[in-house]
């Protein structure tokens, strides 16, 4: 069935009403996104009490900003360190932290992404463009539960004369899911 | 249930299909079917589990090839017509039965928007004690059932560590057929690389996957 006619039916029948798919597709469009994320981790990034309960309990720390609900009702934050790079995929299906990333890129709902990362995280992670120290220990978390992972890059260098906002703007998504880093102040 | 879907360590894919500057959706009706599918479930006739179970029980050859949308779309329709919100009939005319009834929607866009920062928490109170603590050894199921699970095959049988204990949480196998929430206590197992892959396990990673209590026995 094609997804007009799927709408057309639901609607017709009183199953749905259009003007709440409206409003979920205008927020996940426009409110909802990685800048949500970008916000929280800059935050991390300036304030240590922030820091501190972030990495203790996230849903609370993420829900000051404003952010919680569905699909990020039990957050975990995981830190990235010089010696630890942590990555996130849902093997099973398509598991993924909405409220502080938004919906998920094709590539991470990729049978692709979803086989590989488990068994060769550097392999994936290079096809990024980023070759991670052979003497880095990997993270992978697979997302089976309804817990989400959000990744919390390190703090670029050369970044100590910009505030918060602007350390948000280097916050990119796929630094927050582990397949990149927080982009460099003379990246932009 | 060992199907495509469980998709973790599989080899013979290739590359990662990154896309620069992807939008949030290609075309107008994958958001119009993330609305359907989304709101058909405050209907109270599936949950989340099932949702996912849906998914996993489409063809093999279909499931890898289908876009996402097109998997929640054909989804949607299949537990649609199985809990008796539509016809197969009123899918292949993609018209109302003459002879029903026009229902209300469960949620409007006030409702939705009201709904989402709250969303449907899965930590639940149980009297239960926590049968492992963090730094415990543990083993994982080593036979599963054919119903919806979340202990991924490239996971069964291998001995990890308990990093976290997350409390208690609806339980999917028993929730994906609507009998209950069923909580168990649920934890973080770190598994080595090596653990998983063997000999050829890239080298220094781990692998860390939530998982319930009675996929897990002790192997201290």
């Amino acid at each position: 069935m094609r997804a007009k006619a799927l709408e057309t039916l639901l609607v017709g029948k009183g199953l749905v009403d259009p003007a709440a798919v409206d409003a979920l597709v205008d927020t996940f469009s426009n409110d909802i996104g990685p800048q949500n994320g970008a916000r929280v981790v800059a935050r991390s990034w300036c304030d240590p009490d922030y820091r501190a309960r972030l990495l203790a309990d996230a849903t609370s720390a993420i829900a000051e900003l404003g952010y919680s609900g569905m699909q990020g009702e039990h957050m975990v934050a995981v830190e990235n360190s010089d010696d630890v790079h942590n990555v996130v995929v849902c093997t099973l299906c398509s598991c993924y932290p909405w409220p502080v990333l938004g919906l998920p890129p094709v590539w991470y709902k990729s049978p692709e992404y979803r086989a590989r990362v488990v068994r060769e995280p550097r392999a994936v992670i290079a096809e990024f463009g980023l070759e991670l120290a052979d003497d880095v220990e990997v993270r992978v978390w697979d997302s089976t539960a309804e817990i989400r992972y959000l990744v919390v890059p390190q703090r670029p260098a050369g970044t100590d004369a910009l505030d918060e906002a602007g350390l948000a703007d280097l916050v990119t998504r796929d630094s927050m899911i582990g397949t990149g880093l927080a982009l460099s102040p003379e990246a932009d | 249930m060992d199907s495509v879907h469980d998709l973790g360590g599989v080899e013979g894919f290739g590359p990662i299909p990154i896309e620069a500057d992807e939008p949030v959706f290609h075309e107008t009706w994958e958001g119009r079917v993330l609305g359907c599918r989304f709101l058909m479930g405050f209907w109270g006739r599936w949950n989340i589990d099932a949702n996912r179970h849906s998914l996993e029980q489409l063809p093999p050859g279909d499931y890898l090839t289908m876009s996402y949308y097109e998997k929640w779309a054909a989804g949607v329709v299949n537990l649609s017509v199985e809990k008796g919100l539509i016809t197969r009939d009123e899918v292949r005319t993609g018209q109302p039965a003459a002879e029903s009834e026009r229902m209300t929607p469960p949620v409007d866009a006030a409702g939705l928007l009201a709904f989402l920062p709250k969303g449907r928490p899965s930590s639940r109170e149980i009297d239960a004690a926590s049968a492992f603590g963090v730094g415990d050894r543990v083993r994982t199921a080593r036979h599963m059932h054919s119903g919806h699970t979340r202990l991924p095959r490239y996971l069964r049988d291998r001995v990890g560590e308990i990093i976290l204990h997350h409390g208690a949480h609806v339980f999917p196998d028993v929730s994906a057929t609507m009998a209950g929430d069923a909580p168990q206590h649920l934890y973080a197992v770190r598994f080595d690389g090596g653990e998983i892959w063997g000999d050829e396990a890239e080298p220094g990673h781990s692998v860390t996957a939530d998982l319930w209590e009675s996929y897990l026995v002790s192997a201290a």
